[in-house]
């Protein structure tokens, strides 16, 4: 299709809005497989934009293509928990089988094949993204099926429906999930307490942000609330990057209403009129639905104007797609994406409360914290701080996967202890779980009987599960390989930090290790940890550190010699020289004590 | 509103509004920096502005200065910590000083003297970033930039043109010009605009320029960045 034409009709559609300048790259990579030189300056042109503005977004997000892609891009989810359950094996088996490599466009411009961090399927995984479809379950037979597929040309459309299909994943039900919800009656309680009430009413909960850093929710609001500025906003952080966390995506899926009535209680505390969802691009199986909930919920009066018939009760809620890239999660990183410009963390203070989306006050929560607030509408404060602890009320959503016969999604109380989690979902010899995803803490057996809460060990809901056959030393080191490909790269000591980390991790992985990386490690640490600019880079040595100091053995093994050991591998530099002329004798070769090819 | 508070045990008075940067030299006190650019706001990248309060680590040139609060800057610790964050931006590009145009007003290489850097500790990534010099009156030698986007800004603030902006994320981070042929010589840059004579390192040089001032008598051969400074921001430390 003509490049120009396709331009003008994706800018037309998202009403030639800058502010859209990211799903307006998304819908044209759609339509284009990806986004050539003249795709990025038609947009500019009618964007009005500088044409470099518009490359430096299409070039921060992964999902978005600035060089050929095939008619079919796949993207392996490559989570640790996927590489336990054989992804790389099986994405060697299709580039394989359709004669291209991992990381390449086949010369037919037919296929890419490549890896992108977990896409959200960790209980029904390996699992990848085609053109931005999730297909789960994959096994060998999977993936033959989807070569003959690709080679045969069939359309997406054309595919196998359960190859798509993602299945609900719920394990265990509470007050959250296991009640029936009727749409609108949350917001008619909370109406009837008044806005003031209403926010006491959050107050009494005690309810904290599910995100991550468990802010107080009642207290976000209430800020906002204070703000000057008239047009304030709502903005629900779907972008659920957190490896192994899946908890938002069975949220979105099957309590769609609780999700958007928590936003629309939001602005019934705060006064704001517009709503956003930023959903993650790897959710895109679940935007339909959503658009169809968003209509039914206008078509009752449950969004719109005069909201319930209560006059001034204005609220309207707008999806928005991203396209790979975890920082996005961090919310004022979110706000940047949200506005159409490089997902890169904003300065604070101020704070997105008073100065958030296009600079007004803006209240950014995460799904769960969103639908929870249905529950203390429905039932009141008190009822909802009676469960869980004093200081973590309520009930925690966990993404259990790894090595349990059930993983999925478990609604606990706060306070449940890790063994009883493992218990629960048939865990057995488990040598460390992963609370709370790979910026979370790695616990080894003897931290088993910690409790999932605020006060001892917080999550974002990621519980992965590792058994006696996996590496310690494997799982820091693809955390940190996630953490180096998610540096948004704003700030010295984690755009280059994570990276050096990469590479120190690479080279123990090598085995030509010693000593003096340990300390090199160390040091790097220090500085993500202490001088980064957002929680990424902060958090990127979490996984290592914990790592080192539960698991030292199996770090030790990696380390050639303890002495000083060069990064530089002449032996290995020699091998294109030894490849040309054919020879591989072992005159060809340094003398070494051990190979460590 | 005004007041006052304590940067390594000596009270700097402050306005309200003021970051802790820019309280400290205007009271004749240095911290170093070098994405912060004193008719810019803060752009807060590259973190050799930290410093500790409380125990805990800010950017100076965009925390605002709060009444009584004790502020560490010149440390050991710190040294320590900006010395290894200029290691860090020494070992992601290529910076090959002695033959480098800028040697001698180039900030990064400053800051390292400064910082006593001996070495670039880590294991440099010789990144391929090939040379742009295609303008008539300006090459671009990507080698060396630090993504402090001064040129960014002053080319979308002042020169009101928009011929730079960064792409791509994380370490593939670079600089890009406004033209889709990539090439500077396909947009409206000019010798005199802001954006051209504000890159604290050697991205973006004059051509037909080279040496004029000799090597050695440059402005921080003769004295450290901290000095240099001082004096252009109106007040000289003492002695
Ligand atoms: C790198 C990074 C990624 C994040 N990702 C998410 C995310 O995917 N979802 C989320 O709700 N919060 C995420 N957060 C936390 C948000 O910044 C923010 O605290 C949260 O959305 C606030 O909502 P809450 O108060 O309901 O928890 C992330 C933070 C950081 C630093
Ligand atoms: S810490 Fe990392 S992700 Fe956060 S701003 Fe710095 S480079 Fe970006
Ligand atoms: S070219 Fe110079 S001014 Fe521009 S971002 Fe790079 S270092 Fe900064
Ligand atoms: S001068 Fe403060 S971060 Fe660069």
């Amino acid at each position: 299709m003509d490049v120009e034409a396709s331009v003008r009709e994706v800018v037309g559609r998202q009403g030639r809005d800058a502010t859209r300048l990211l799903q307006i790259l998304i819908a044209l990579q759609d339509r284009l497989d990806w986004l050539p030189p003249a795709a990025i300056t038609a947009v500019a042109a009618e964007l009005g934009l500088p044409r470099a503005r518009v490359e430096g977004v299409a070039g921060f997000y992964s999902l978005l293509h600035g060089t050929p892609a095939g008619r079919y891009r796949i993207r392996f989810s490559d989570n640790i928990t996927d590489r336990m359950q054989g992804s790389e094996a099986l994405r060697k088996r299709l580039c394989h089988l359709l004669w291209t490599e991992c990381g390449k466009t086949s010369e037919d411009g037919l296929v890419s094949i490549g890896t992108t961090s977990c896409t959200g399927m960790g209980d029904q995984g390996p699992a990848l993204l085609v053109n931005g479809r999730a297909v789960t379950r994959l096994d060998a037979a999977r993936i033959e099926r989807i070569a003959e597929l690709v080679r045969g040309g069939v359309p997406l459309d054309d595919w196998p429906a359960e190859f798509f299909r993602v299945e609900e994943g719920i394990r265990r039900r509470g007050p959250l999930l296991g009640t029936p919800f009727e749409p609108g009656s949350a917001l008619r309680a909370a109406i009837a307490r008044g806005r003031t009430g209403w926010g006491e009413e959050m107050a009494r909960s005690g309810l904290r942000g599910r995100g991550g850093a468990g802010f107080a929710t009642a207290t976000k609001w209430q800020a906002c609330r204070d703000a000057p500025g008239a047009d304030k906003v709502v903005v629900c952080n779907a972008d659920e990057g957190e490896p192994g966390t899946f908890k938002d995506r069975v949220l979105l899926a099957h309590e769609a209403e609780r999700v958007f009535e928590g936003m629309t209680l939001a602005a019934w505390a705060t006064g704001a009129r517009t709503g956003f969802v930023y959903l993650r691009g790897e959710y895109r199986f679940v935007l339909d639905a959503l658009q169809a909930v968003l209509a039914r919920r206008r078509a009752v009066g449950l969004l719109g104007m005069g909201i319930l018939g209560e006059a001034g009760f204005d609220f309207d809620i707008e999806i928005h797609l991203g396209a790979g890239a975890y920082v996005c999660g961090e919310e004022t990183a979110l706000l940047e994406s949200l506005e159409g410009r490089r997902g890169t963390p904003r300065i604070r203070p101020p704070f997105p409360v008073t100065h958030g989306y296009l600079g007004r006050p803006t209240v950014v929560n995460n799904v769960e914290t969103l639908a929870l607030a249905t529950w203390i509408a429905l039932e009141g404060g008190a009822a909802f701080a009676a469960t869980g602890t004093p200081r973590s009320t309520g009930t925690k959503l966990l993404s259990v996967s790894g090595d349990c016969a059930r993983p999925g999604v478990y609604e606990f109380p706060f306070g449940v202890t890790v063994a009883e989690v493992l218990e629960e979902c048939g865990a057995l010899d488990t040598l460390a779980v992963q609370v709370g995803g790979a910026s979370g803490v790695t616990l080894a057996g003897h931290e088993f009987g910690r409790r999932i809460a605020f006060e001892d060990v917080p999550s974002a809901g990621a519980f992965m599960v590792f058994d006696g056959r996996r590496d310690p030393f494997e799982i820091a080191h693809a955390f940190v390989e996630f953490f180096a490909h998610e540096s948004c790269g704003f700030c010295t000591p984690c755009r280059i930090g994570t990276t050096l980390l990469k590479n120190d991790l690479d080279k123990l992985a090598r085995g030509v290790g010693g000593k003096v990386d340990l300390a090199n490690i160390e040091w790097i640490n220090r500085l993500l940890r202490n001088a980064s600019h957002c929680g990424l880079g902060s958090s990127a040595p979490n996984p290592v550190e914990d790592g080192l100091a539960k698991f030292r053995p199996a770090w030790e093994r990696r380390l050639r010699s303890l002495e000083f050991e060069p990064a530089f591998d002449l032996d290995a530099a020699l091998g294109p020289a030894r490849r040309m002329t054919g020879r591989s004798d072992p005159g060809a070769h340094l003398d070494r004590e051990e190979s460590s090819q | 509103m005004s007041g006052q508070f304590q940067l390594d045990g000596q009270a700097v008075p402050f306005e309200d509004g003021q970051t802790i940067l820019q309280a400290a030299r205007a009271a004749g006190r240095y911290i170093p920096h070098l994405c912060w650019h004193p008719d810019f706001p803060p752009h807060g990248s590259c973190k050799l502005c930290v410093v500790k309060v409380g125990g805990r680590h800010l950017s100076s040139c965009a925390a605002p200065a709060v009444e009584g609060i004790e502020v560490e800057s010149d440390t050991a610790e710190l040294r320590a910590e900006r010395r290894a964050l200029l290691q860090m931006l020494f070992v992601e590009g290529n910076h090959f000083c002695p033959s480098c145009e800028k040697s001698g007003h180039c900030q990064l290489q400053a800051q390292a003297y400064e910082h006593e850097m001996m070495s670039a500790r880590f294991a440099y990534f010789y990144p391929p970033r090939p040379v742009d010099a295609s303008h008539p009156d300006i090459v671009l030698d990507f080698n060396r930039c630090i993504f402090c986007e001064l040129c960014v800004r002053a080319s979308r603030e002042v020169d009101g043109k928009n011929v730079f902006a960064l792409s791509g994320r994380g370490i593939h981070k670079h600089l890009v010009v406004n033209a889709e042929s990539g090439r500077l010589a396909d947009t409206d840059f000019a010798a005199d605009d802001l954006a051209a004579n504000i890159c604290p390192v050697g991205v973006i040089l004059h051509k037909r320029q080279g040496f004029r001032v000799p090597i050695g008598e440059r402005p921080y051969d003769a004295r450290p960045i901290s000095r240099v400074e001082l004096a252009a921001g109106g007040r000289e430390a003492d002695e």
